[in-house]
């Protein structure tokens, strides 16, 4: 299994999804490998053998790899990117670069490669790079499926399916239309879509991701299935619920400040709830590209004292501020799952989520409105605040509705894809 | 059951012909649209008051008039003139939809007044609102009967004596405030797990109060047409006039009634017109009458001429809703609960303060449709079958509902708060009076003591 993060290392849902479905395919008896470009060493290794790609020897004069780098040489992107290599590489690289070797025998020589594994600007080369560790992978270890998270993975898949002949999955948690609206990077989807075109089977994350594959990639339908996540159980649940320290009622967002995760919506509610309620207060919880064009919205509106920011929040500040609200949303544009708010309603927290959300498939007890009706979604809070029976309904069914919402479920279904395959 | 019925029908009816009692069919009708709300947020609340979609609603009528009543009476009427005395028809308009009516189809009611004019008509008596009422304020509920009675014996010329609540819904308690009320008979229900054993084809009276009869609907007849007459594959389609009648003369030769209860837009709007549901009308009340063996009566007049066979309680709430025939669509959940529970709390407040417009409103918004609407009661089969219901979910068709309702509240506190005060000042001049009463009569009695007093001392 290739994947580009894992807890505790992670920064967004993919990192999460990965631990979750790992464990449910753990409790299928299945063994699995998963390689990360990056181990940190305070991974959870007892039950899963992971693989850092870091460490991964690859050997240069094998002829199999030359061919291997002028293949992948099409995504090389800007030449002037130099692998992220320490200080003291990067130093040396630098300086022989001054003299005019060529960076490509630079590369080339390198063994090992030290991946940073974040989301760098030299991604595309560490996407490259891992595609090699993906065939040296696939050289020295024995295993039956290749199962790829997310495009950063797709070419190392892809490569080790060359490499063994062994059935490949890729499994689409996010598509770039998610991450990018209309304004899509050719090269991420060029990647998605050679993973797609090559894999024998595509797992996406919610039929919402699942048409976007079939009609925005043009991958045939018989070989995409939904797969939806499932939730680890909370333990926060049992710490009880943390006394806020004001009066009012709170309405949070929690995310990334991305285009992606509609922030601005959210904005735009809160301003209308605020116009005839004041006894309320919105936190805005995360950071991202948009965070100061966010804060300087809501000192435009005018309803700075009554809108919070708190920047990123990790842990136990995470169920803190769940613990804290009232309501969540989640007003995402395109969210191809989502599994911020069953965290919240974990912690009894109704929700208010977007229909253009993968999750929105999957709760009930749940207020769904489209991301750009700001009129409802301010309704939705309202309502939330003002007639009781609804939030008592939520908090109710809510939380059993999510612990039903298992990995387990999920992990069984990759089962039987798998079988499925190498039944073929 | 179904494939003997096929079976037999092959042999002609008129050889196995039934000697006996001549059988009483009952055909009853309901007419009903609710004011559909419109999409009223929270900022609205104080600001606006027009919580209905008056364009959905019009175009609801409108499609249900020319789809539906319209035809249906014409075909209604042409029987009544044709068969005159031997044709019955009966119909349960809620007060609301007279209203629409009025509103935006009147010629429905010209339709129905002609209807009414040739005497084969019965109208029943119901709440005027189509509300619940009955399960939470006896108060309210004799209150909305009694203005839907008047309602319909101004436009009908005759006051109902027979009786069908709300989707149905009966239970003993509610029996007993209906026979309190004057009503000969009552519409409910034939539902299995009421009659056990026994069959819907007889008249019942109510247990506890036994000069209330009973007609229960047989719901197997009934939703072969409402539900079934147009399905494909249906094992009985296509359902022929001839088919239907056989069916009935099947029946038990002891059965007396046949209680043929269903919503009026069956005829072109459930079964549309293509599939020849009113031809079989027309053909089915012709070979009926022409069969010699059925009497179309109204639920009065069986009422009068059968005596009840039984007498049947209902411990619960029964209504004419789903497979388990109870109150579970409209008060299944707790959203349902607290609708109904806020929609009676300002009850006697609303009546207090007489404002017309608000009571209109309020009983616009008692309407058991709105209830419906916020129905979870399907989550777990995972569908959600609304049929046409304009929320996109319950918890949409609830905030709706409470925001309406809220801003209503603060019209009933506001017109309250104004009667209140000229009410404070009636009753402080009323109050002067009296005092200043009281002040005249001690004086009067003092005059006369001291003048009993004169008297007294020249008696001495």
């Amino acid at each position: 299994m290739f994947g580009w993060e894992f807890p505790p290392h992670i920064s967004g849902g993919l990192g999460t999804a990965c631990y979750g479905l790992t464990k449910a395919l753990l409790k299928q008896d299945l063994d699995l490998l998963f390689v990360v470009p990056k181990a940190y060493g305070d991974e959870e290794t007892d039950t899963i053998r992971l693989i850092n790609a870091s460490e991964v020897v690859i050997n240069t004069r094998d002829e199999q790899y030359a061919r291997l780098m002028s293949r992948l040489s099409y995504i090389t992107i800007d030449s002037t990117l130099i692998p992220y290599a320490g200080d003291e590489e990067y130093y040396q690289i630098t300086s022989q670069l001054d003299q005019g070797t060529s960076l490509e025998k630079l590369i080339l020589n390198t063994q090992k490669f030290e991946f940073a594994g974040g989301y760098g600007k030299n991604l595309m080369e560490e996407v490259r790079r891992y595609a090699l560790v993906g065939a040296e992978v696939a050289r020295q270890y024995q295993f039956d499926i290749i199962h790829a998270h997310d495009w950063l993975t797709y070419l190392a898949g892809i490569e080790a399916a060359r490499i063994s002949g062994k059935p490949l999955v890729v499994h689409m948690h996010a598509t770039e239309f998610d991450r990018s609206g209309e304004n899509i990077n050719r090269q991420v989807y060029d990647i998605e879509s050679v993973g797609m075109e090559a894999a024998d089977m595509v797992i996406a994350v919610s039929n919402l991701t699942r048409n976007i594959v079939i009609s925005r990639y043009g991958i045939s339908p018989d070989k995409v299935v939904a797969v939806h996540n499932g939730v680890e159980p909370s333990e926060f649940a049992t710490y009880g619920r943390f006394e806020k320290s004001v009066d009012d009622k709170i309405v949070t967002f929690l995310g990334r400040i991305t285009f992606q995760k509609g922030p601005e919506y959210f904005i735009e509610a809160a301003y209308k709830v605020l116009k005839t309620n004041n006894q309320v207060r919105f936190v805005m919880a995360g950071s991202g590209d948009m965070f100061r064009k966010m804060i300087r919205r809501v000192a435009r509106l005018g309803i700075s004292h009554r809108f919070h920011f708190t920047g990123f929040l990790r842990g136990e500040d995470v169920d803190r501020m769940f613990g804290m609200s009232d309501v969540y949303v989640m007003p995402s544009v395109s969210e191809p799952f989502g599994i911020s708010p069953l965290e919240a309603m974990q912690s009894n927290v109704p929700v208010i989520i977007s229909k253009q959300s993968g999750v929105a498939e999957v709760l009930k007890y749940a207020i769904k409105v489209d991301f750009w009706d700001i009129d409802a979604m301010a309704d939705a809070i309202h309502g939330l605040l003002h007639y009781n029976a609804l939030p008592e309904m939520f908090k109710r069914h809510g939380k059993a509705e999510v612990e039903d919402l298992k990995w387990d479920h999920a992990g069984k279904k990759v089962k039987n894809i798998y079988f499925e395959l190498l039944n073929r | 059951m179904q494939e003997k019925k096929s079976k037999t029908y092959t042999s002609s009816y008129s050889t196995d012909k039934i000697s006996g009692i001549m059988k009483s069919i009952s055909l009853y009708f309901q007419v009903h649209q609710p004011f559909r709300l419109r999409t009223y947020r929270f900022f609205d609340i104080g600001n606006k008051h027009n919580y209905f979609d008056e364009y959905s609603n019009r175009v609801a009528i409108q499609n249900a008039a020319f789809k539906s009543y319209l035809p249906a009476n014409e075909i209604m009427l042409g029987l009544a003139k044709k068969h005159g005395e031997k044709f019955r028809v009966t119909f349960g308009i809620s007060g609301i939809a007279l209203a629409q009516l009025q509103a935006y189809a009147p010629e429905v009611l010209d339709s129905f007044r002609k209807l009414a004019d040739t005497g084969c008509v019965e109208f029943l008596g119901e709440t005027y609102a189509h509300s619940l009422a009955a399960i939470k304020s006896h108060a309210e509920f004799t209150r909305q009967v009694a203005k839907h009675s008047d309602a319909i014996e101004s436009l009908f010329g005759k006051r109902p004596t027979s009786f069908r609540n709300t989707e149905l819904v009966i239970s003993d308690e509610i029996a007993g405030i209906v026979a309190d009320m004057g009503f000969k008979a009552l519409v409910a229900e034939g539902a299995k797990h009421i009659l056990g054993w026994k069959s819907p084809n007889y008249l019942y009276c109510s247990t506890m109060y036994p000069k209330l009869k009973i007609l229960l609907r047989n719901f197997p007849l009934s939703d072969d047409l409402s539900f079934r007459f147009s399905e494909q594959n249906w094992i009985e389609f296509p359902l022929t006039a001839e088919k239907y009648l056989h069916w009935l003369m099947n029946l038990n030769p002891a059965d007396e009634l046949v209680n043929l209860f269903m919503p009026y837009e069956t005829f072109g709007l459930y079964q549309p017109a293509s599939s020849g549901i009113f031809n079989f009308l027309n053909a089915f009340v012709d070979q009926t009458i022409a069969s010699g063996n059925f009497a179309f009566s109204s639920p009065s007049e069986v009422a009068e001429n059968h005596q009840p066979i039984s007498g049947v309680s209902f411990p619960f709430p029964v209504s004419w809703a789903d497979e388990e025939r109870d109150l579970t669509s409209w008060l299944g959940n707790d959203l349902q609960k607290e609708a109904l529970n806020k929609l009676h709390q300002f009850e006697d407040m609303i009546l207090k303060c007489k404002n017309a417009a608000i009571i209109q409103d309020w009983e616009k918004l008692q309407t058991s449709d709105h209830l419906y609407y916020m129905s979870t009661k399907w989550f777990s089969d995972g569908v959600i079958v609304r049929n046409s219901s304009p929320f996109s979910s319950p918890y949409d068709a609830f905030i709706n509902f409470m925001n309406c309702l809220s801003d209503l509240m603060l019209r009933v506190e506001s017109a309250c708060n104004e009667a209140d005060t000229a009410g404070n000042f009636l009753l402080k001049t009323k109050t002067l009076k009296q005092t200043s009463q009281k002040a005249a009569q001690v004086k009067a009695l003092k005059n006369s003591a001291s003048a009993k007093q004169k008297k007294a001392r020249r008696i001495i």
